[in-house]
């Protein structure tokens, strides 16, 4: 019996998913805590296909990458959320459409 | 000729002392005292004189030419020109005129411009001009002449606007800086020529290189490029035809400066340059029939002109372009050492002439028009004495300066062509006309003029017009009119017996041996010469002192021509029309309205407001909304995607 196992193609289908998931989210979502959500979305979703393609060639080295995503994400979602905070300190609102102050 | 054999002279000193001396007064003369300001231009001026006496007097000593070396300056492949010094007994007698002349003149200075708020600023000028006249005549190479030719036409640039407040002044300044650049623009080609066809510029290497050369008879060659070239460049900055025009009007500058630089040193470094360069012209028959014609042509259209002048000072201006015309005459005909032999007298005599004419503007108030003087000689009798003797020299009377020199120059042009002397002897009645007419309109009959007051008055303001009768000058004034009036009295005594040119001959070659026949033809010359010159002096006390209403009916019957000669045969309406304002026109219209607004501005302007226009419509894009940007983003990795693809497929 062959050992079963999951084509890759369907992990790359998931992670277009999630990615998609993630693009679609930013774009139409006002609260600042979902649009850092659908970011954080998007990162998985190319972390999979990270790793898949790692297990179907054998290469560590997308696996590695990886490891560097996680502790970029870990850094951004530190940064991100002090940020949400003073903003709404500041502003008192979550909605992006209020926060524009920064443009010409 | 072992440069070792001689003892060192440190020529250096001569320039740099003046040059000391206008530092110090430009820096600090505007806080100092006008008695240490004094102080510093004579002490700096007269220490060159004494450094040239001491050089002098060594003289004799030294193997000659003198070389000095004093620091590199350009060394490039295939060509190097140094800070030298080169002395030889041309160089000797430019050095001694120079210092001795330079420094009479600031003596009187010190009296002339005693009451002018910029004295400080006058000396510091003066002194300029000496360091840079000094390297002129010092140089040893042809470039550092040309540092010296330039550097004597800016000084002098800035002596004639010296009072530049009046429009006058300012624009003379202008206009003698940029008709000498014309001049100096021939000059140029002519050491470009030297440096490609002999690699140096070095006097030495270039006259030996020529030396060989033959004697470009039958055509036009290099050595008589180089040689009209190099007249081009004299022509402007000693004031000959066609190059004239800036002289008289540079009589806008104080009365020293006119004396100095216009009349006696300045302005004769175009004889000196082309004597120095004989070397090329002997080789350059053609270039030097040229320079001859000029030479004659000047002196004679230039002592026409002065006839009808009735400004002091531009007669004398006049006679100085008339006078030069004579030095470039007698290079033109080859006698080089009889050039400078006039060059030495004029500067005595024209320098005195300039100076007293400063001391009858001085007693009479600014007044520079001599219809409005007359009856001097009983209040100013010391400037009268000086300017007789000023004005015999030059008309050519025995036994005075100007009589040895120009009858020498005379001399040698009927040798080579009677109609040089024949113009010359004419050119020598108007000279002796004209500056008896100066004589006489400023001295005798009656006084014209207004009164003017006792002391307070300065010499340039013309409306200085107060109570009170002529006055003489000072006496720091004075004595350089005594010691000029000497030099002029027996400076042609060093041309007796040929000593002048026999001093000069190892620089010029020596003269034949001349046959008694021609001595009797020279004794006739000399009595024709000083017979024009008493028939020119009755002439003039016959029509200003006698009968002087007679020549105003002279001027009316001849009408028209009269008018031309006073202005000057319309000489500078010709070049205003033929150059002046074809130049400003098209500058105006063409460069300026259409090149520079049109395409110039125009480019700049438009590449500024397109600039504007197009960030004008895309900061739209910066919304500072959250979302639009995500948008951006999103579209911006969607053509990048898409263009993947695209070179994709290509590709396979």
């Amino acid at each position: 019996m062959v050992p079963s196992y999951v084509p890759l193609s369907y992990y790359l289908l998931l992670s277009g998913f999630l990615f998609a998931c993630g693009v679609v989210g930013f774009l139409i979502k006002r609260n600042i805590i979902t649009i850092f959500m659908s970011i954080e979305l998007m990162l998985n979703g190319v972390n999979l296909s990270f790793v898949a393609f790692a297990a179907h060639w054998h290469a560590l080295a997308g696996q590695v990458f990886v490891f560097f995503v996680m502790v970029v994400a870990a850094a951004e979602a530190a940064v991100g959320l002090a940020i949400i905070i003073a903003v709404y300190r500041t502003r008192e609102t979550l909605n992006v459409d209020q926060v524009n102050l920064l443009k010409l | 000729m072992n440069p070792n054999l001689n003892p060192n002279l440190n020529l250096w000193v001569i320039p740099i002392l003046p040059l000391a001396g206008a530092a110090i007064n430009g820096f600090l003369g505007k806080k100092a005292s006008r008695a240490g300001v004094t102080a510093v231009a004579l002490f700096f001026s007269g220490a060159a004189f004494a450094w040239a006496l001491l050089v002098a007097a060594r003289f004799s000593s030294l193997s000659l030419p003198y070389h000095e070396f004093f620091a590199h300056w350009i060394r490039i492949t295939g060509f190097s020109a140094d800070f030298a010094f080169y002395l030889d007994q041309l160089s000797l007698v430019m050095l001694l005129v120079v210092t001795g002349v330079g420094f009479l003149i600031h003596v009187y200075s010190v009296g002339y411009m005693w009451d002018d708020p910029s004295y400080y600023r006058f000396f510091s000028y003066l002194n300029l001009f000496m360091f840079f006249m000094l390297t002129l005549v010092l140089a040893g190479n042809y470039l550092q002449m040309f540092i010296g030719w330039e550097g004597v036409g800016l000084a002098s640039y800035l002596l004639i606007g010296f009072w530049f407040t009046k429009d006058s002044a300012a624009s003379a300044g202008k206009k003698a800086f940029i008709v000498n650049r014309i001049g100096d623009f021939g000059f140029l080609i002519a050491l470009f020529l030297l440096i490609k066809h002999f690699g140096s510029l070095n006097f030495d290497q270039v006259f030996g290189a020529v030396v060989p050369l033959p004697v470009e008879t039958a055509d036009a060659g290099l050595l008589t490029a180089i040689g009209i070239l190099l007249m081009v460049g004299a022509c402007g900055k000693s004031a000959q035809i066609p190059l004239y025009v800036w002289l008289p009007d540079a009589m806008e500058g104080p009365t020293p400066v006119s004396a100095l630089i216009h009349a006696a040193t300045m302005v004769t470094a175009g004889v000196y340059m082309v004597s120095r360069s004989h070397v090329i012209f002997e080789r350059a028959p053609f270039a030097l029939t040229v320079v001859a014609i000029i030479g004659t042509l000047t002196a004679f259209f230039a002592a026409t002109i002065g006839i009808a002048q009735t400004d002091i000072k531009k007669v004398l201006a006049y006679s100085t372009i008339s006078q030069l015309g004579y030095m470039f005459m007698a290079c033109g005909v080859g006698a080089f050492s009889a050039g400078i032999f006039h060059l030495m007298t004029h500067a005595f005599f024209k320098g005195l002439l300039f100076l007293g004419a400063g001391s009858v503007i001085h007693a009479v108030g600014g007044e520079q028009d001599m219809r409005k003087m007359g009856g001097l000689k009983s209040f100013i009798p010391v400037t009268f004495g000086t300017m007789l003797i000023a004005t015999l020299a030059i008309a050519g009377v025995p036994p005075l300066a100007g009589f040895w020199s120009k009858d020498e120059i005379l001399w040698k042009a009927y040798q080579v062509s009677p109609v040089y002397w024949g113009i010359g002897v004419v050119t020598a009645f108007i000279t002796s006309f004209y500056m008896f007419r100066l004589l006489f309109m400023t001295f005798f009959g009656d006084y014209r003029g207004a009164k003017v007051d006792a002391h307070g008055h300065s010499s340039h303001g013309h409306d200085a017009h107060g109570r009170g009768e002529p006055h003489e000058s000072p006496m720091v004034m004075l004595v350089p009119l005594m010691i000029l009036a000497l030099l002029s009295l027996v400076g042609g005594f060093v041309g007796w017996g040929n000593h002048f040119e026999n001093f000069l001959a190892p620089v010029f070659g020596t003269a034949e041996a001349v046959d008694s026949a021609s001595h009797s033809t020279e004794l006739l010359l000399m009595g024709v010469s000083v017979a024009v010159a008493l028939f020119g002096w009755w002439l003039a006390y016959l029509l200003y002192c006698k009968r002087p209403e007679l020549p105003q009916k002279i001027a009316d019957s001849l009408g028209s021509l009269y008018q031309t000669v006073v202005h000057k045969y319309y000489i500078d309406e010709l070049y205003a029309a033929v150059f002046v304002k074809p130049l400003i026109d098209g500058s105006m219209r063409i460069l300026w309205q259409d090149v520079d607004r049109k395409i110039i501005d125009a480019a700049v302007n438009d590449a500024g407001d397109g600039a504007k226009h197009v960030s004008d419509e895309v900061r739209h894009m910066q919304s500072g909304n959250i979302r639009s940007y995500a948008g951006w983003i999103s579209a911006g990795a969607g053509v990048v995607i898409a263009l993947m693809i695209w070179m994709w497929t290509k590709a396979r």
